[in-house]
């Protein structure tokens, strides 16, 4: 039997990390998280928030269970996943509430639901089980940015384009408060604020558009059968 | 296949370290998530009246908020027939919990706030059911007891872009500044309506799509309000 070589950070490693923001990547591709992704992103400031959440309850969650991987029974595997699972869920909405409580109102029940966000579970069960605890966590950053990263695209143009803010900060609308004001604009006067943006059927679209843009550009994901 | 004895065992270390782990953190972390939530309930009064206060709220800080809550506003709970209740802190007047007491047994809280050209409104609050759950608000009033001077209302969980503009839309809100409690003696309120205002003094437009959180928010400022209608007769000059 070859040994297989460990290192901290070579290509296999990077590999773990870069897979989810691309070819694997866990809303796109996999297609799980989707009930978040329409939730959390009316505005930019909540998508960065949840995407940071859920990035460190995967990294941590498939770091303990790869830890006690072989510890763990095999008969109540699903429970102690749960268990660790909602321990850290827990653990950051506790930190969320002392760090930022108005965004905590915000998201209200969703950072309780990280728990039953499906990409959680499927890196525990899919990876962390069989693989190190710092390859685990590697995959974990990985699939959190993967799926941080759509809801950031998401947020940004149902903001951008449901309420001409971005982070709050007033880009383009109809008063002078706004960087762009539109009222007397020869450029942007035909600008009007979308307010379809602002209501969930928009992430299904946007998400739609950036599953075909995915690819269209990335042409392995083309399943030809 | 482990030993029935080697799961019990693990399982019950388990959820031993867990529960001993989160207990202290929720315990350590107490106190400043007590502050926390007082400073957005204050944020929260002080933003039905924020045409009123010189500094900006959105960029004040927690500990200016605190001390501008403790130095310029009186708390005072009132009782069903109107009257000032001893003993009893406005700011920890729960509504939520005093809409399950009888009518008679209730208290709601008032906070008065005095600007700084010694003006001063009166900030009362209501609470009512909106399309998904609860939503509330402060309804603040000038010294005559009849002009609105400022609304700031909340939710728990109305649909973006629809019910939840009660809250985000700052047009609606501002639609309330100016109108009237009273008809000469009469209680009329404010009612949210649709299809048009009829009545400039009394009624405002209606959220188009969210109709339900509409007529919640009417029903708040209707019968919400009417709770402190003792309390309006009492000092009403």
């Amino acid at each position: 039997m070859v040994k297989e070589k460990t290192e901290i950070f070579g290509k296999k490693e990077r590999a773990l990390i870069s897979d989810p923001l691309d070819g694997n990547n866990p809303i796109t591709v996999q297609v799980l998280g989707i009930c978040s992704a329409l939730a959390v992103t009316t505005l930019l400031a909540k998508a960065v928030v949840m995407a940071v959440a859920v990035t460190l309850v995967v990294a941590l969650s498939n770091f303990f269970t790869s830890l006690l991987r072989n510890a763990i029974p095999s008969q109540v595997r699903m429970i102690v996943q749960l268990i660790i699972i909602a321990f850290l869920v827990t653990v950051v909405e506790l930190g969320l509430k002392a760090v930022n409580y108005p965004i905590y109102k915000e998201l209200s029940v969703f950072i309780g639901l990280i728990i039953t966000n499906c990409i959680v579970m499927g890196r525990l069960e899919a990876f962390a089980m069989a693989n190190t605890p710092w390859k685990s966590f590697l995959d974990g950053i990985g699939n959190g940015l993967g799926y941080g990263l759509i809801l950031v695209i998401i947020a940004f143009f149902r903001e951008l384009l449901g309420k001409g803010t971005l982070f709050n900060y007033k880009i383009i609308g109809k008063t002078s408060e706004f960087l762009i004001d539109t009222t007397n604009s020869t450029l942007f006067g035909w600008y009007e604020p979308n307010n379809l943006m602002v209501l969930f059927p928009s992430a299904m679209f946007v998400i739609g558009i950036i599953v075909w843009v995915h690819r269209s550009w990335n042409k392995d994901l083309v399943d030809v059968s | 296949m482990r030993s029935n004895n080697y799961v019990i065992m693990f399982v019950l270390v388990m959820t031993t370290i867990v529960a001993l782990v989160l207990s202290g953190m929720s315990t350590g972390l107490k106190d400043i998530h007590e502050k926390n939530a007082a400073v957005f309930n204050k944020r929260s009064i002080l933003s039905s009246i924020s045409d009123h206060i010189s500094q900006d709220l959105n960029s004040m800080s927690d500990d200016d908020v605190l001390e501008l809550f403790d130095t310029k506003i009186e708390q005072i709970a009132i009782d069903a027939k109107g009257n000032a209740v001893t003993g009893v802190k406005a700011e920890k007047i729960k509504l939520s919990d005093e809409f399950k007491k009888p009518e008679a047994e209730r208290v709601a809280p008032l906070f008065i706030y005095t600007d700084d050209k010694g003006e001063k409104y009166n900030i009362f609050s209501v609470r009512g059911k909106g399309l998904w759950d609860a939503i509330w608000g402060c309804v603040a009033v000038n010294a005559d007891l009849n002009t609105v001077a400022g609304v700031a209302f909340d939710h728990l969980a109305e649909t973006p872009g629809l019910g939840a503009e009660i809250k985000d839309n700052p047009g609606f809100g501002k639609q309330f500044i100016g109108k009237k409690l009273f008809e000469g003696s009469k209680y009329t309120s404010v009612a949210v309506v649709k299809g048009g205002v009829k009545d400039p003094a009394h009624q405002v437009d209606a959220i188009s799509g969210a109709t339900i959180t509409s007529i919640g928010v009417s029903d708040m400022m209707i019968k919400g309000m009417s709770f402190y209608k003792p309390y309006f007769e009492k000092h009403k000059k």
